[in-house]
């Protein structure tokens, strides 16, 4: 009867009641959804690499070289030379190698040149395989396999011609070859859904009229000609490196890295993630703080709202005492209306989460390929709403406690 | 007097804070199933002994007795529940809960007073029928206890004062938000119920024209002296 009592009161004061359990739901739903950010975030960017043991380019740092490599971020301050290449890959404990050639870009999306190996080897999401959503992998020099987000941006079709620029950002492009769209990857929330993937020759091919950064004058070599050369690399940029038995990847790294011929670096992508993210995390945790102060902003305004209808519901209080409720009954049912608040408050934030996550899935997904999975609410999220709700309880007990000595004082003398 | 439902001896009350400034009441008693009018103006102390009467303040001494029981000897809380048991309260105006429906505002006594929901029986029920002994609309039982006139509420307060037959009714000016009519139908209602339930009813007025319906008239001047002090 009380808590009906406490609901019907609640509904009487319905307008301010609802604007309090609003601001309450806002916070909830701005909380839980950095939070859904944060840790869809993280577990994307650690499932953007699996299965690769290794990732060996020139000696820079771990995390530059993990950017460049896998993210598409920045640049690799030097290259690998092939023979340090064939050198690693005929290393006994290496199981299989991919070479990764970038440097090139179509639009805004990066050229990535490497081997039928990439396809095979490359895993993300706990060892998933690409997948072609339409076409075939390469076959022919000119041919290219483009990501998911590079087909849905530009809006090409297999069979598609494509120019690639020399460069990022640039503005002089390989016209004289031209290539197909042979293949189509399905997506994959990694950035090679941003990637236009060519075969390491094709990377040659279209710089055999380049020197030192620029179209040799008057210089334009036929097609034909281009493909009866041998296209063999001289150079790559990073290789991807699976090891026969787990037990070796250590002593390959070493290896690698005490190689005399060339200053290498190799790295492991899971303690380079970590590294990368203990950088990205500072911003993640203030990001967390400032939700959450807006959580317990929100809650000091329910304060608010309940000692300001405290004088209002004098009466109210004094018709309890005088049928016999103790002021611990009029303490109680104030911190019930409150937990009542916070929880509707908790539980509408829960659901305007869910309707967030439905709209912006998509276009949280196309604009910085993060995909957040709807999930049933997890048990951490359940502790979160326990906790709002607990908060509530606690904040309450200020303005219940003025309840109290102001019942206590009143007694059943009706102050209106 | 044995069968006293009210007995108060002694008493005396100092406010807090304000030196000097006492109520004290040497004797005042009021029988089973008696009427009693306390006449007095205001700002004779007649709310101060409402409250010292449903223990909801403590007098400095003397004895409170309802029922047989010296309320003073009690805890806050046994004191509060023992008021729920005993006494029915009807305030001045503004009886009701707004937001309860007048079944809510009837039965909440019951809510803190087992042995009167023993006694009340299937509560509901009696409800039910002391809304219609008052006089008050068939159906009214669910409906929103604002929706009532002035007149429809006092009579729920009536009934939510009479429910699980307490001994003893106090009742603030009851009256005095009531027209001329609505006033004597009031108390004609009122009277009925505390005969035929045999309670005592203890009615705190500054009317005097309404003490011939009473058993007995008692003026606050007579029982009870206040003392100001020097400031």
């Amino acid at each position: 009867m009380i808590l009906r009592l406490a609901i019907a009161s609640l509904f009487a004061r319905a307008l301010t009641v609802g604007m309090t359990i609003l601001a309450i739901a806002l916070s909830v739903a701005l909380f839980l959804s950095v939070e859904k950010v944060r840790t869809g975030a993280k577990a994307s960017f650690a499932d953007t690499i699996s299965g690769t043991d290794l990732i060996v380019g020139a000696r820079s740092g771990s995390v530059q070289l993990l950017l460049y490599s896998v993210f598409r971020i920045g640049n690799a301050t030097n290259n690998v030379t092939w023979q340090s290449y064939q050198d690693i890959a005929a290393r006994p404990e290496v199981d299989w190698i991919v070479p990764i050639s970038l440097g090139d870009s179509h639009r805004q999306f990066r050229v990535m040149g490497t081997t039928q190996a990439f396809f095979e080897h490359y895993k993300y999401r706990q060892g998933r395989s690409l997948e072609m959503a339409d076409g075939l992998i390469m076959d022919d020099l000119f041919d290219t396999v483009i990501g998911a987000d590079v087909a849905a941006t530009l809006n090409y079709r297999v069979g598609d011609p494509i120019v690639v620029a020399h460069g990022l950002a640039s503005f002089s492009e390989h016209k004289d070859q031209p290539f197909r769209v042979s293949g189509i990857l399905r997506k994959t929330g990694t950035p090679v859904d941003r990637t236009v993937i060519v075969s390491m020759e094709a990377i040659e091919a279209i710089h055999v009229d380049w020197q030192g950064g620029a179209q040799v004058q008057g210089q334009a070599t036929p097609v034909d000609v281009i493909r009866e050369m041998d296209l063999k690399p001289s150079a790559i940029t990073a290789a991807l490196v699976g090891v026969k038995s787990p037990l070796q990847t250590f002593r390959l790294q070493r290896a690698i890295n005490e190689y005399s011929q060339e200053p290498l670096l190799a790295i492991l992508p899971g303690v380079a993630l970590q590294e990368l993210w203990s950088i990205v995390g500072i911003a993640e945790t203030a990001l967390l703080a400032v939700s959450f102060m807006v959580v317990v902003t929100a809650l000091i305004g329910m304060m608010a709202t309940i000692f300001s209808s405290l004088n209002e519901r004098r009466r109210e209080m004094a018709i309890f005492r005088a049928m016999g409720a103790r002021p611990m009954t009029i303490l109680s049912m104030l911190v019930l209306e409150a937990m009542l608040m916070a929880a509707l408050g908790a539980l509408l934030g829960l659901a305007l989460l869910y309707l967030g996550l439905f709209i912006a899935q998509p276009i949280l997904d196309s604009a910085f390929g993060l995909w957040l999975t709807i999930d049933p609410p997890s048990l951490r999220e359940v502790w979160v709403m326990l906790a709002v709700i607990a908060a509530g309880a606690i904040v309450s007990m200020v303005p219940a406690l003025r309840a109290y000595r102001m019942s206590v004082a009143d007694g059943m003398i009706v102050k209106t | 007097m044995t069968d006293a439902v009210l007995q108060l001896s002694d008493v005396e009350f100092r406010w807090m804070g304000q030196a000097g400034f006492s109520l004290r009441v040497p004797n005042l008693s009021v029988g089973k199933g008696e009427s009693v009018l306390l006449l007095g103006e205001s700002g004779s102390g007649k709310s101060t002994l409402l409250s010292l009467i449903c223990g909801t303040i403590l007098p400095t001494s003397g004895v409170v007795q309802i029922a047989g029981q010296d309320i003073t000897k009690l805890s806050g809380g046994k004191r509060d529940r023992f008021r729920a048991e005993q006494i029915g309260v009807i305030f001045q105006q503004f009886n009701l809960l707004p937001f309860g429906t007048v079944g809510d505002n009837i039965l909440l006594p019951l809510r803190f007073a087992p042995a009167r929901r023993k006694r009340a029986k299937d509560a509901t029920a009696q409800a039910s029928n002391l809304c219609s002994a008052l006089g008050l609309p068939s159906g009214v039982f669910n409906t929103k206890a604002t929706a009532l006139s002035v007149g429809q509420q006092q009579r729920v307060a009536v009934a939510r004062a009479l429910i699980g037959q307490p001994p003893l009714i106090i009742a603030d000016e009851p009256t005095s938000a009531l027209d001329a009519n609505s006033q004597a139908a009031f108390l004609d209602l009122l009277f009925a119920q505390t005969a035929a339930h045999d309670t005592s009813l203890l009615m705190v007025s500054h009317d005097p024209r309404l003490g011939e319906r009473f058993d007995r008239v008692i003026r606050m001047e007579d029982i009870a002296q206040i003392e100001r002090g020097t400031p």
